[in-house]
């Protein structure tokens, strides 16, 4: 431990601590653009600068550890000019629409100059004029709003192991992009949107689809459908004024229908769906001796990941469409048919927390209803904002639910938005398929929680299944490198592209603590042990899609509309 | 006074290992491979040798950190990056006198305990690479490189780096970097090199000229050595004479020589009349003061530095502008565009400046300049950012009614 004084006051820290963190001990907050929590500091902003007595220079406190006996300032006068400076000299280099810009309220160089108190860039001069990166269906890359802090390379390289983006050019010229400049859309870019969620600016953007909707939902010939995955709820209140944790199920359920939806359901329901096909699935593949282990595929971040880095599994992964595929081909074919609409009037929205699934939902082969299954992707941000535009006064909206026919869903359809969430809820049907009996103990505590990699073994009669959960792609290539070498121990495997699982997704309310993550699941946990239904297999409207339209799980109506293949897409 | 480091130059054939070690070449690292390697490095500090590469570092204690780091291997490297207008001290070593400084690291690596040496050369320095090159083979043939050196058990080797060719590779931390393989960007320090260097492990970087004392020292004794020149940075050094003067070139004389001397008795007088000076190249502020005594501490005292050595003498016809921008524009263009506060630092002030030399400055730009520049010496990463600005800055404090002349009507 050494003790310490910052700015007279004394505190005392394990040895290796950062300044920046022991400061937070004595709540104070330094301010900084390019550290964040669960990434390496990499001290690119330089605004974290302390006087330090005895030393000619300020020190960058993200990685300056503290020593025994060391006084350090944190507002001096040089302190407050050294950040002020750097952040003038940032916002001249920036393009900085801000009345404009999705980020303007979360954006963290705004924030600091108006903390820092800069009235004025006294500084003038050329602003960069980069072309935008668009090659991607689901992120844009704006570069002359980069700042250049790094962090969405760090989280790229570190965290997802993707490292598809990366500094070029020296000098003044240096700037983040793709391998040859080539664009997002053109390499191995998982669409996880991880990048968007360090990016302190609005310097990357999931390519929005808000326009498109309202014009569908302005046009009196179209039948505009929507379905929101499990993580809206667990997250859609942050941006509309409630306090994180808040579960809002009922009210984002009411505000669609208010936007002007023709019909409200719910991807619960088909989560639901993936997991009697799933779970079906596997015990197929148990009982019948084939490929295993068997790994989820309604994470399309992780799908493509796979395509890209390890194609030599693609007969491990289940041939199940995500929950949101799923969904589309029902609304066109199911839903079209007990409404008695024309398929080709019918326009397929969906909410999701994710923006690997506007890549997703424009694969080739997810048109299996006859039509694009789904039409139009909307992020939890972008909804949040269709809500405001239209002055819907969120926080105060009563609860409704979704239309029963696919909006009823069970606790094991809810908890698919938090890490293990797929697995929990694909045990406890698997078993009952299984055995014949319930699972007692339904709470399969030790996949939930935010540890990277999650084990256990679950006792199905003779059989002891051993299944695995990985979130954040990282900790995936671990458990995968097993598999790939043939060493690996489970059964069953469950990945998610975002660190916290959906919840985490690159298309919900902008943070990267994985703290608030696990809150966001928690109210996933607390919805399963308060529904009426917590198994996918109990959920009426479960058995009444099978019974009036599909028959039965991994029958021919399934294989054709819900199930689907993937590509070796190799290297770039 | 009896030349040092240059003394073989001059020799016919002064890169043959024959010729070195026809004049006591050699002699030093004989003489160390009896000592202990303490022993060797009490006398480096005894001698109070600080490094010619820009930081004024004590070599003595530099090599008694590294050789107490934990960790193994450790690493000596030779910084021959020389990299900085104005500076072309280290190749009249490196292109005549390649033993000189091949002694020196396989010393250096026997003080610091490795044997593992590299000199990372500027990647435009053919001809020295070559010389090199056949130097490490002579010596190799020789047997004062390889196993067992002399039959002392001491083993060494040392190893060629090619610079990838940016100026800001010669920082210590970026040329390791880039001896990784990585991107040549400056690290933070701490953890300093003589911690966690090449490849993570302890490493001692040395420049050339700094590296090419040593064999003197062990010979003489440090108490010999700590008696030339300036007590408190004493020694000889390469002076690199340029800019206005009638013959700019490479000079070795005593630290603490003024100023006058070097441009009057060596450098053939200024051309024109004397203005200012840049003592230790663009990296350093300007001074008007010819008496002013070259070595490290009065050239801090009178508010610049010494650096590397690069003396570069401006006359009256010159605009004190043109000196702002030829240095601005230099670091702006090597800047590495890691830190905020160089990259952007630098690109406003290059296009202040332009302006100001365009005859279309804004008054209140000068004091911002001047402010920009305590800020980029605060926060800056590495010494490129820290003193991108110090050429500017003092030309705007001590001639700023020229550059008030170009303010925009
Ligand atoms: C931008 C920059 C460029 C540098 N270039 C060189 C160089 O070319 N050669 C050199 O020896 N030192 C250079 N240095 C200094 C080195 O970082 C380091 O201090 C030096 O190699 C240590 O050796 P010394 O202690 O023998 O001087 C440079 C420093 C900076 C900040
Ligand atoms: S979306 Fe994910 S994979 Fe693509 S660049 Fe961003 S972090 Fe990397
Ligand atoms: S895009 Fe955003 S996160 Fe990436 S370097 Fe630029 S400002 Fe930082
Ligand atoms: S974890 Fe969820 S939000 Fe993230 S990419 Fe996968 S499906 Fe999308
Ligand atoms: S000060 Fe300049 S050259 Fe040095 S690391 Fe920072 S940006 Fe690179």
């Amino acid at each position: 431990m050494f003790t310490l004084t910052i700015n007279g006051e004394k505190v005392t820290v394990p040895e290796g601590t950062s300044i920046m963190n022991a400061a937070k001990q004595l709540r104070i907050d330094i301010p900084h653009l390019c550290y964040l929590e669960g990434l390496e500091p990499e001290y690119h902003c330089r605004i974290c600068g302390v006087e330090i007595e005895g030393e000619p220079r300020l020190a960058p406190s993200c990685v300056r550890a503290v020593s025994e006996g060391m006084k350090v300032h944190t507002n001096t006068a040089r302190v407050r000019r050294a950040r002020k400076m750097i952040v003038e000299l940032l916002l001249v280099n920036h393009s900085a629409d801000c009345p404009t810009c999705e980020r303007n309220q979360t954006c963290e160089l705004l924030k600091l100059a108006f903390e820092l108190g800069v009235k004025k860039v006294r500084f003038e001069g050329e602003k960069p004029s980069y072309e935008l990166d668009e090659t991607s269906p689901a992120i844009i890359r704006d570069p002359n709003k980069c700042i250049l802090c790094g962090r969405c390379v760090r989280v790229c390289h570190d965290v997802q192991t993707v490292s598809v983006i990366g500094f070029i050019n020296r000098g003044l010229d240096i700037k983040v992009s793709t391998f040859m400049e080539k664009g997002l859309g053109n390499v191995e870019c998982t669409n996880c949107g991880q990048c968007i969620q360090v990016c302190p600016v609005g310097a990357i953007k999931e390519k929005s689809a808000v326009d498109e909707v309202w014009a569908a939902l302005a046009n009196p010939k179209k039948h505009v459908v929507v379905q929101e995955a499990p993580a809206i709820r667990a997250a859609l209140g942050e941006e509309l004024g409630l306090p994180p944790g808040t579960l809002v199920a009922g009210k984002m359920h009411t505000a669609l229908r208010r936007l002007g939806f023709d019909a409200v359901f719910d991807t619960n329901f088909s989560a639901d769906l993936t997991i009697m096909e799933e779970a079906n699935e596997l015990v197929k593949r148990i009982t019948e001796g084939s490929v295993l282990p068997q790994i989820t595929s309604c994470c399309p971040g992780w799908i493509k990941f796979m395509e890209h880095f390890y194609p030599d599994l693609i007969p491990n992964v289940s041939t199940c469409k995500s929950p949101q595929q799923m969904f589309g081909s029902l609304a066109k074919t199911y839903y079209a048919q007990k409404a008695g609409i024309y398929p080709a009037k019918i326009v397929s929205v969906s909410v999701m927390p994710c923006t690997a699934k506007k890549f997703e939902a424009q694969r080739p082969e997810m048109t299996d209803s006859g039509f694009r299954d789904v039409d139009y992707v909307l992020t939890t941000r972008e909804l949040a904002r269709m809500i405001k535009e239209a002055g819907i006064d969120f926080a105060g909206l009563p609860d409704e639910s979704a239309s029963q026919l696919m909006g009823l869903y069970s606790g094991a359809g809810t908890i698919f938005g938090a890490t293990g969430g797929v697995m929990e809820a694909a045990l406890r049907t698997a078993y009952k398929l299984v055995t014949g009996k319930e699972l007692e103990r339904i709470d399969i505590e030790p996949v939930r929680g935010l540890d990277g990699i999650k084990t256990a073994t679950v006792n199905v009669d003779s059989l002891e299944v051993k299944v695995a959960v990985a979130h954040g792609l990282g900790n995936a290539r671990k458990i995968l490198d097993e598999v790939r070498a043939g060493k690996s121990p489970y059964h069953f495997i469950e990945i998610m592209a975002c660190p916290g699982g959906c919840v985490g997704g690159g298309g919900q309310p902008i943070s990267f603590d994985l703290a608030l993550r696990g809150i966001r699941g928690q109210v996933l946990y607390n919805e399963d042990r308060v529904l009426p239904y917590r198994r996918s297999h109990d959920n009426p409207s479960i058995k009444k899609v099978y019974q009036d339209y599909l028959k039965e799980p991994l029958g021919e109506k399934s294989h054709h509309l819900l199930h689907t293949k993937y590509t070796n897409r190799g290297r770039v | 006074m009896e030349k040092i480091l240059t003394k073989n130059i001059d020799k016919p054939n002064s890169q043959d290992i024959e010729v070195y070690l026809a004049d006591g070449g050699y002699k030093a690292l004989e003489k160390v491979l009896t000592l202990k390697p303490e022993e060797v490095i009490d006398e480096v500090k005894k001698s109070r040798l600080v490094g010619r590469g820009g930081a004024a570092f004590p070599v003595g204690l530099k090599w008694s950190f590294t050789s107490k780091e934990d960790g193994e291997p450790k690493f000596i490297v030779c910084n021959a990056d020389e990299g900085e207008p104005g500076t072309f001290k280290d190749r009249v070593i490196l292109r005549n006198d390649p033993h000189l400084l091949l002694e020196a690291i396989i010393i250096g690596g026997y003080a610091i305990g490795t044997s593992h040496g590299y000199i990372y050369v500027r990647g435009e320095y053919y001809p020295e690479i070559e010389v090199l090159e056949k130097a490490i083979k002579q010596a190799k043939e020789k047997g004062y490189l390889g196993n067992n050196i002399l039959r002392s058990g001491f083993s060494f080797n040392i190893q060629l780096y090619k610079g990838a060719g940016s100026y800001v590779c010669g920082e210590e931390t970026a040329l390791l970097e880039s001896m990784e393989g990585n991107r040549g960007s400056p690290d933070c320090r701490p953890p300093f090199p003589a911690q966690s260097g090449f490849l993570g492990k302890p490493t001692a970087v040395n420049n050339v000229e700094t590296l090419a004392n040593i064999p003197a020292i062990i010979i003489n004794g440090g108490n010999w050595y700590s008696k030339i020149g300036s007590p408190g940075s004493p020694g000889p050094k390469l002076f690199c004479l340029s800019g206005q003067v009638n013959k700019p070139g490479v000079y070795e004389l005593p630290t603490g020589i003024p100023l006058r001397e070097l441009i009057e008795n060596y450098g053939g007088g200024v051309r024109g009349e004397f203005k200012a000076v840049l003592p230790g190249g663009v990296s350093s502020s300007l001074l008007t003061d010819l008496d002013v005594k070259l070595d490290y501490k009065s050239i801090a005292k009178a508010g610049s530095m010494l650096g590397s050595g690069a003396v570069i003498v401006i006359n009256s016809d010159t605009s004190m502008i043109d000196v702002a921008k030829n240095t601005i524009d230099f670091f702006a263009h090597e800047s590495c565009g890691k830190c905020s506060v160089c990259r952007e630092g630098t690109r406003r002030a290059r296009e202040i400046i332009t302006r100001f030399a365009n005859g279309g400055g804004r008054a209140e730009e000068l004091d911002l300049l001047l402010e920009l520049g305590e800020v980029m010496y605060d926060t800056a990463c590495c010494g490129l950012g820290q003193v991108a600005m110090s050429a500017t800055t003092s030309a705007i404090k001590l001639f700023r009614d020229e550059f008030e002349q170009k303010v925009r009507e």
